[in-house]
């Protein structure tokens, strides 16, 4: 059951925050979030990095007509995909401890 | 009557009919701000999509790419691989805490009143900002556009100025959100078939279009000619700073995005945070579609059409309309023509929107009148007036500008604002618990400070023009900044300020109210509900 205004009031969230499955499920989220977003940032990042202050080695030819700073920015595009798949998929998990959080909590207050 | 004209019409008259439609399903804030939370998913990534690539990133991103080729493909990565932040740290938080803007997720924890001033000043100034540029842009091009009709700049700038804000005061969220949509498949159909045809003018041969790229012959700006590699970097961002530059621009969009506030209220639309997640990962991918289509876009038009005919036609900025000329004859020509300015209307319909709920929900509501609504109705019938003031204001300073002012600054300013503003401290009120009213003052104002300085004295604003030639630079002087975009100096600032502020004071309440904000925004408990209309 949905919880109303009312019951919302009542919830004691700084028992529910000390829970230790609570705990295990920010720590689960952190950790994958922060890696995820350390990767990227620096996936990214070489990107102008490279192309800024080696454009010399960027333009390789790699494939044909396509070089190096070519591949590697159309690269991007891929990598942005893959983690957000990755993410989507860790994040049916953790919706699946979340539910059981909430209906243990309602479960206990008898509403 | 033009071909174009007649486009623009069929538009109008759709966009007109949802917003009547619309208009009998907005009463109530709920349904005004949020369209009653009962969008989906694909709709709301549509959406999204459709709030997000404006005229700067269709025609734009399509012409730098056009005149200066791979640097230009730079800023497409950029756009999508933002899409990371707000995926991964901003979506469903924002959806599980907040309930119409940004602020609520600050005003959770954080004394409200000092924050949401501060917060409110911070959306209305990079939407505000981001709608000047996208009107002076709008007025301009469809002069351009609709050159047959012998439409005048005002008559556009009133034009798309009115129109966007009857989709807002009439129709609301849900009429934006729709016209966001229908926006949203125009675009992408248009920028498909516009792809199409350029891999089949090369016979259907990457390799083919490929090489023409490595290859493209145009007279320099002596007269002589020369064959450039579009491939290859460098043609826009040179040395000393260019490197830099690049940097600082990708900062901006990769922290800028997910703290834009057009962009975070389309997350309250939908039922809940796991339906946010998967609007985002649905405009990713379109997203993501458009952008890598912008290869064909800009190197088309640079092979196919050239840069000495796009000059003539009207400038950088119609490398797309005029490839669709190229390909398709008049009435492709109409058809992309009719999507850019669908775009733009989209755009700042989205933006006019995030500033009035911001107005009226944290400035009014929350900070003049003490969280309370004294009168049932009072916050939507501020929200409708602050749109039409937003509106003519808007209206008012294109015009007062006029079609020559250079304003594709303003866009990197709007961006800069979110990422060293808004970002900062969205990010610490969900993930620090020691942050505190004084951190989220000093972060805000800070990062909005120091963006706005940065640009004023960055080349894009300061400049010496030659002689004789049309000034190009609001201040006639050496620029005192090199860059021109602050992101790189003023997102650390951002940061500095929201950080040295919360240690420079404790605040017992906000520390002992992080354990609700986090149970909040991990487990969705108490989250703002769907409601029925």
């Amino acid at each position: 059951m949905k919880p109303d205004a009312e019951t919302v009031k009542r919830i004691d969230w700084d028992e529910i925050e000390t829970t230790a499955e609570f705990q295990q499920l920010l720590a689960a989220k952190r950790r994958f979030i922060v890696r995820a977003t350390l990767f990227f940032i620096v996936y990214y990042f070489a990107l102008p990095v490279l192309v800024g202050w080696v454009p010399q080695w960027m333009s390789a030819p790699v494939l044909g007509p396509l070089n190096v700073a070519y591949l590697f920015a159309l690269s991007q595009f891929l990598m942005a995909w893959c983690v957000a798949a990755l993410y989507v998929r860790q994040a049916s998990r953790w919706d699946r401890v979340a539910r059981q959080i909430v209906e243990r909590r309602s479960s206990a207050e008898g509403d | 009557m033009s071909m174009a004209l007649l486009m623009f019409l069929t538009f109008i008259a759709i966009t007109l009919w949802i917003t009547y439609w619309a208009a009998g399903r907005s009463s109530g804030p709920s349904a005004f701000f949020a369209a009653n939370r009962r969008i989906t998913g694909w709709q709301n990534g549509l959406a999204v999509a459709g709030d997000y690539m404006s005229a700067a990133s269709f025609l734009g991103i399509a012409g730098i790419i056009a005149f200066q080729g791979y640097d230009g493909f730079m800023y497409s990565v950029g756009w999508l691989v933002a899409y990371l932040t707000v995926l991964l740290i901003v979506a469903e938080p924002l959806r599980n805490a907040g309930k119409y803007t940004m602020a609520d997720v600050l005003a959770y924890r954080l004394q409200p009143r000092p924050v949401r001033a501060m917060a409110s000043l911070s959306t209305l100034t990079v939407s505000t900002f981001y709608m000047i540029a996208q009107m002076v842009g709008a007025g301009a091009l469809v002069t351009l556009l609709l050159k047959d009709s012998g439409i005048s700049f005002h008559a556009a700038v009133i034009g798309v100025g009115a129109l966007m804000i009857v989709y807002v005061v009439f129709g609301g969220m849900l009429a934006t959100t729709w016209v966001q949509i229908v926006k949203a498949v125009l675009l992408m159909a248009g920028t498909l078939l516009l792809s199409i045809l350029v891999v089949a003018h090369f016979e259907g041969s990457f390799v083919r279009f490929f090489d023409a790229v490595t290859r493209v012959t145009y007279r320099d700006a002596n007269g002589v000619e020369v064959t450039q590699n579009f491939l290859q970097p460098g043609l826009r961002f040179k040395p000393p700073y260019g490197a830099l530059d690049l940097v600082s621009l990708g900062l901006a969009l990769i922290f800028g995005t997910a703290g834009l506030p057009h962009i975070l209220v389309r997350f309250y639309t939908v039922p809940d945070a796991k339906t946010a997640r998967v609007s985002v990962v649905w405009a990713m991918i379109l997203i993501g579609s458009f952008y890598i289509m912008t290869t064909f876009l800009g190197f088309g038009a640079a092979t196919i059409v050239g840069r000495e005919t796009i000059a003539a036609g009207g400038g950088i900025n119609m490398s797309a309309p005029l490839l669709a000329r190229a390909l398709g004859g008049d009435i492709f020509f109409a058809f992309v023509s009719a999507i850019a300015f669908a775009t733009i209307l989209a755009v700042v319909a989205g933006l006019t929107i995030s500033a009035s709920a911001s107005f009226a929900h944290d400035f009014w509501t929350n900070v003049v009148h003490h969280e309370v609504e004294r009168r049932p109705g009072e916050e939507v019938l501020v929200a409708r007036l602050t749109a039409f003031v937003v509106g003519a204001v808007a209206i008012t300073i294109a015009i007062l500008l006029g079609p020559t002012a250079n304003v594709a600054f303003l866009v990197g300013l709007a961006f800069a604002v979110a990422a060293s503003a808004n970002l900062p401290v969205i990010v610490l009120s969900l993930f620090w618990k020691r942050f505190n009213t004084t951190g989220a003052v000093t972060g805000l104002g800070t990062g909005l400070v120091s963006s706005i300085a940065l640009i004023l004295v960055s080349p894009s604003v300061m400049g010496v023009d030659p002689a004789g030639s049309s000034t190009r630079h609001l201040i006639q002087a050496p620029p005192l900044f090199p860059l021109e975009n602050p992101g790189i100096i003023s997102i650390p600032l951002g940061f500095m300020g929201a950080l040295l502020g919360s240690l420079f004071r404790r605040e017992q309440e906000a520390e002992r109210r992080f354990a609700e904000l986090s149970v909040r925004a991990n487990t969705g408990l108490g989250s703002e509900k769907a409601t029925l209309h």
